[in-house]
């Protein structure tokens, strides 16, 4: 048994972030390597219950507060930035582990704080480490899409700000436990971790934001925020009903508009949220089939996505980055471990009997028919088939195979490998054997996926499926389009809208100096008129007329004195 | 000799749809070797699962390919003034 940790473990993320801008070569990797597994030790090592408790102002911050649920995340959170730094280890750029490392970091964080303040310090931190991590990739889409990301996190931020200030005024408390949708203030918390869940209508920010980081940038920022978010929906509000349908809104968006994409990796970005979308479900189902369910699909979830981010990210580094279905194809005879790495991600994320999604996402789609919850269970059962569809096939379909793009790429180097080898290891591992994950869930698990019923109805729904992809395939022509969203709203209408005032207000100053101009030109004429050249009083006299005025005063005075 | 991937060839192609008709038609005779346990009414019904997840996908392509038809717009739509 290791000694119980005191320090909170996202501390030695955060040393890691800050010794790695010294360090070049082969030291630079060991402690890039090194600060997640010490932080997955250090993980196992806090104890349940407050480990360290800190005073501010009048209240004492629970800096570091342990439960079974907050060591599941933090150590999916752990593991995910060790695969995340191996598969980057080639990256060029030296900001973008550091800000990963801090961004990493401040998951644990969130998981471990046992007050709102600190969660929301943590929280705070994310949005802007993640941010960096995006700018790493440079160029202006880069960072033109970054500070559209930061915007709607710092509103997410405030809008959670005043929530917990609500409920701190209300409470007096700042314990963050299982909250209740009764006030305003709950409901400002809900909705500030709902932004980052990606949630209607603040959806769009992630496939706009997520596919413009570079090729292992992108892996990283799959993994924490929305994930995080889940954490705190789960830990805050278990069971509120009002996540069904957000929930369920999530799925069905998060496959049509991985229909309509064209880009790779904002297929996958979209499918980020059809995914948490089935965990907020089964969060607001709220039994505990359906959290355990929640928190396991989170856990499996993290792994494959990032072994299909994997995969694109290889595809996008040896081909120069090309990101487009419409120029990719093929790839899979020059590419072929890539493209079986992408294929494992491909079949958990459907959760194909035997990988790491079947074990977990079938607990929530079991709780909602044990709550004899009809329309729910059966738009789950649709969403499954639909998830095979957007991101089953549909991604290693236009990716690896399709047509001949003419790409001859060769497989990326061993670092990358060997992560991809690592999660698709756990993804048919899980898959295979689920006890060493179902044994650390929050809640005693009391449920069994393998049947041969379960097996053979998820088997007719994902191949029936996937027989009506390639039926459907002359209606799923790729195009060069992009999809419109809410976004729209602040990019497009509030853009012309601001236009229009700008336009509005120049043509107004326009007027109102031509005005001035016009009114001082008047002024000038009028004292030219007068002081000009030819004016009256600038006149020269003619001496004549003042020989005369001489005489006519000499003759006056000769009149007044004779 | 055809210097095709043997996964390009015509006949290859063939047979893997042959191959997945077969399974596809496995997989629904498999519903007699268990006996079903269902929830509701619906999910007790012969090969349910199968009909269901071929028309609930073709039903939500349609339905993009509709939705499509009002949000698609350029690449360079956000780009453009």
């Amino acid at each position: 048994m290791i000694e119980a940790v005191h320090f909170p473990p996202a501390l030695i993320l955060f040393a890691g972030a800050f010794l790695l801008p010294f360090l070049h070569g082969t030291p630079r990797h060991v402690v890039a390597l090194a600060a997640p597994l010490l932080t997955l030790w250090a993980v196992w090592g806090v104890p349940d219950g407050v480990a360290l408790s800190v005073p501010f102002l009048e209240y004492q911050l629970q800096v570091v507060e342990g439960d079974r649920l907050s060591r599941l995340f933090a150590t999916i959170f752990s593991i995910m930035a060790f695969t995340g730094t191996l598969f980057s280890l080639r990256q060029g750029s030296r900001l973008e582990l550091p800000a990963a490392f801090v961004y990493a970091g401040g998951a644990v964080g969130v998981t471990f704080a046992g007050d709102l303040i600190s969660m929301f310090i943590f929280w705070e931190l994310m949005a802007v480490a993640s941010t960096a991590v995006i700018w790493a990739n440079g160029g202006q889409t880069a960072y033109r899409a970054s500070m559209r990301y930061i915007l709607m996190h710092l509103f997410g931020g405030v809008v959670l700000m005043a929530g917990i200030l609500g409920v701190v005024a209300q409470t007096g408390s700042i314990e963050f436990g299982a909250m209740r949708t009764d006030s305003l203030a709950t409901w400002l918390i809900l909705i500030g971790f709902l932004v980052n869940a990606g949630a209607p209508p603040f959806s769009a920010w992630l496939p706009d934001a997520y596919p413009e980081a570079s090729w292992s940038g992108t892996v990283f920022l799959s993994a924490f925020t929305t994930k995080t978010a889940v954490y705190v929906l789960l830990r805050g509000f278990p069971g509120a009903e009002v996540l069904i349908p957000i929930g369920s809104y999530m799925i069905f968006y998060g496959i049509i508009y991985a229909l309509l994409e064209n880009d790779m990796r904002r297929i996958l970005s979209y499918s980020i949220i059809n995914q948490v979308g089935f965990m907020v479900v089964g969060i607001g189902i709220g039994t505990e089939l359906t959290l355990n369910g929640a928190a396991a699909h989170a856990f499996t979830h993290i792994i494959y996505k990032a072994l299909l981010l994997m995969s694109a990210g290889s595809v996008l580094l040896m081909s120069g980055g090309v990101r487009r279905c419409t120029d990719l194809g093929g790839l899979f005879k020059t590419m072929p471990y890539t493209a079986t790495m992408g294929i494992i991600g491909a079949l958990a994320i459907s959760s194909f009997p035997f990988t790491s999604g079947f074990i977990s996402k079938s607990m929530i789609a079991q709780g909602a028919a044990d709550q004899h919850m009809f329309w729910v269970w059966m738009g789950l059962a649709a969403a499954s088939a639909g998830v095979f569809l957007h991101a089953g096939i549909k991604y290693p379909w236009y990716v690896f195979f399709q047509k001949d793009s003419g790409l001859r790429l060769k497989e990326p180097p061993l670092s990358m490998k060997l992560s991809m080898g690592l999660f698709a290891f756990l993804c048919i591992g899980l898959g295979l054997n689920p006890e060493p994950l179902y044994a650390i869930l929050p809640y005693p698990v009391d449920y069994v996926p393998y049947t041969t019923g379960h097996v053979v109805t998820m088997l007719q729904l994902l191949l029936f499926s996937g027989l009506a992809f390639f039926i459907m395939l002359p209606y799923m022509k790729r195009t060069l389009t992009i999809t419109l969203d809410f976004d729209w709203l602040y990019r497009k209408l509030f853009k012309l809208a601001a236009r229009d005032a700008a336009d509005r207000t120049a043509a107004a100053h326009t007027a109102a100096f031509e005005d001035a101009d016009k009114r001082l030109a008047q002024l000038i004429n009028r004292i030219f008129r007068a002081h000009g050249p030819h004016g009256i009083l600038a006149r020269t006299w003619p001496t004549g007329s003042m020989v005369l005025w001489a005489a006519a005063l000499l003759a006056l005075s000769l009149v007044v004195y004779y | 000799m055809d210097d095709k991937h043997w996964l390009e060839r015509p006949a290859t192609i063939a047979k893997l749809w042959r191959g997945g008709w077969v399974l596809l038609a496995i997989l629904i005779l498999a519903e007699f070797t268990y006996h079903p346990h269902a929830y509701f009414v619906l999910d007790g019904w012969f090969a349910f699962h199968a009909v269901f997840g071929l028309l609930s996908c073709i039903a939500m392509v349609l339905f993009a390919k509709l939705l499509g038809v009002y949000l698609k717009r350029g690449e360079e739509y956000y780009d453009r003034d």
